[in-house]
């Protein structure tokens, strides 16, 4: 295939069209392997940087001793669980155990495949797009390959023959079939405005009409929670639930295997903030300019576009990590009834708002631009402050099952005070 | 069998979560860029200890480089917790000297008595805290051990500067 494809690199072609097969393939090679290193160094210094930001945001230092800043420390954390004994449960199903970690890392890592990264780059043997693939059926594909993660989870939790472990399992499948249905529902409003799940598609029409982060601002925040929901970050890590669980589905792993759980994680984190960032932050769009979107093509637009792109994702990142050491893990019960009480019918009615809104602003004549944007802003204003500040009082995350009326209230706190008979209303 | 738990009324901003979160977040954020450390970066500086600290023991020396101890017998008599052996000698021209002086820092509860009953000031609790070795044995102190060590002995309290000013 080589000396079937050099001959074509050579061959200089127009950089603002698309190229021959041949140098397509050699370049999607190129861009499969540079993204998979980016990600995986950018994967071991989220884990630096975690645990830098959670020891700034606790008044602590954190790992600051290896080397420069403790910069090489992600180097001797890598060296250190290569090191270590793997120990294998007595009982534990072998192959699975084993094919756990990668089964979870795997998924992980496949969504990156499909997301744009930057403007086209133009190159002399023709324009080349900078996303590994760009598939047609776009976010389904990222959505079927997300929820495949939780097999992982859910594997190494069976497997281990360990009760906690198999309750972290199962609370890592439970918790991924409530979310998955909110996230998908989330992303249809998306799909809605775009029409298309084309993710480059999508960017397109971010530029034409707004980010959807402001056209969409409910659907973004219950993309936003299952989000976390999906990549087990707190306020969701019931499956992992250290202080319930001893280290939940993967409490068996030891050394490399252990590691690939948290690799896993946070790749998560890091696919997930990206594509927030393409699906409602317009991508590698640049904002309040046209400059990038638009041919001719350069190198520097490729380069400030991948720029703002990866500073999108990083602080999507560092939102994960900032909101980790904020709040506290949900009770089983607060994670089921926010799933299903809460976003699953909001993420429905939206659906039905948001397509109302549409049809109704194309039978008004407005076209898909800025103005059609500038109305759904609006609109979304208004259900926001709704939603988050009218009926958000303890009932639409609610933090337990229901609350007690007035003269129940009352006869509790008239008991209260002797500590007698503390049994509650009807007792 | 479903467990139901009851909420009290609370006002309206302790109960939205959303409101909650976002003050929340604010207050991480705040710490994040503007911490209060107090942590000390260990081996690179250190902690300044007390004056009064009682640490390992430390025997100091005369001139000539000889234990002040005269194995008088006071601090294995005052030690509480027993850790002292002492075995007297006495030379030709009737000086008495340890012969055979040992402190088991393991059985050491560190109340700094034998500082405080030594009539020679011979036998000090030392400021200092690094005490770690490669062994037990190396934790019985002998008298080699004892006089060489130079680091800063303890200040022990006194009643007439209760506050060590």
């Amino acid at each position: 295939m080589l000396t079937h494809t050099l001959p074509m690199l050579l061959q200089v072609a127009d950089p603002q069209l698309p190229p021959t097969t041949g140098v397509f393939v050699i370049f999607s090679i190129i861009k499969m392997l540079v993204i998979f290193g980016l990600v995986m160094v950018t994967v071991a210094y989220t884990t630096f940087a975690e645990r830098r930001i959670a020891a700034w945001i606790q008044d602590r230092h954190g790992p600051n001793r290896v080397g420069p800043w403790g910069l090489f420390q992600v180097l001797a954390d890598g060296v250190k669980n290569f090191m270590k004994e793997e120990t294998y449960p007595a009982d534990a199903n072998k192959i699975l155990f084993v094919m756990a970690p990668a089964l979870a890392f795997v998924p992980a890592m496949l969504t990156w495949s499909v997301i744009p990264f930057a403007s086209p780059l133009p190159t002399p043997w023709g324009r080349i797009d900078m996303v590994v693939a760009d598939l047609p059926i776009g976010f389904l594909f990222t959505l079927a390959i997300s929820s495949l993660g939780v097999y992982g989870l859910t594997l190494a939790g069976w497997s281990s023959n360990n009760k906690y472990a198999l309750l972290g399992g199962l609370r890592a499948s439970a918790q991924m079939v409530s979310y998955e249905i909110a996230m998908g529902m989330s992303t249809v409003c998306v799909l809605l405005l775009a029409g298309n799940v084309h993710l480059t598609e999508i960017i397109g029409q971010q530029v034409a009409m707004g980010w959807n982060v402001l056209l969409l601002s409910v659907a973004f925040f219950l993309f936003l929670i299952a989000a976390f929901a999906e990549t087990n970050r707190v306020p969701f890590d019931l499956p992992e639930s250290e202080s319930e669980l001893v280290a939940g589905y993967h409490t068996e792993y030891s050394a490399m295997k252990y590691s690939m759980f948290p690799i896993a994680e946070y790749a998560n984190m890091i696919t997930a903030g990206a594509m927030m960032s393409t699906l409602f932050l317009g991508g590698w769009d640049i904002p309040f300019t046209t400059w990038d979107n638009v041919p001719p093509f350069t190198v520097l637009k490729t380069l400030v576009t991948f720029g703002f792109f990866v500073a999108k994702t990083l602080f999507w990142v560092f939102f994960f990590i900032w909101i980790r050491w904020t709040l506290p893990r949900f009770r089983y019960d607060q994670l089921m009834s926010l799933g299903w009480k809460f976003m699953l019918p909001v993420a429905l009615a939206y659906v039905a708002i948001i397509a109302a809104a549409v049809v109704a602003l194309d039978r008004a004549g407005f076209t898909r631009g800025h103005k059609f944007g500038a109305v759904l802003f609006g609109l979304n204003l208004v259900l926001v402050v709704v939603l988050f500040f009218i009926l958000d009082r303890g009932r639409v995350v609610s933090p337990a099952y229901s609350r007690l009326d007035r003269a129940a209230v009352d006869k509790l706190r008239a008991v209260a005070p002797s500590r007698a008979t503390l049994r509650g209303p009807g007792a | 069998m479903a467990i139901k738990v009851k909420v009290m009324d609370r006002p309206v901003g302790e109960v939205s979560y959303v409101r909650a979160t976002m003050k929340g977040l604010a207050l991480t954020f705040k710490h994040l860029v503007d911490p209060h450390k107090v942590t000390v970066q260990y081996p690179d500086e250190k902690w300044d200890i007390s004056p009064r600290w009682r640490g390992t023991h430390r025997m100091l020396t005369t001139e000539d480089g000889k234990a002040k101890c005269v194995a008088c017998g006071l601090c294995p008599t005052v030690c509480p917790a027993n850790c002292i052996k002492l075995v007297p000698g006495e030379d030709e021209e009737g000086n008495r000297y340890p012969l055979l002086f040992e402190i088991d820092e393991f059985r050491c509860i560190f109340c700094g008595y034998c500082q405080e009953v030594c009539p020679e000031e011979a036998i000090h609790v030392g400021r200092h805290y690094e005490n770690a070795e490669y062994s037990r044995d190396r934790f019985v102190y002998d008298l080699a051990r004892l006089t060489s060590q130079t680091h800063p002995v303890c200040e022990m309290w006194d009643p007439a500067d209760a506050k060590g000013e």
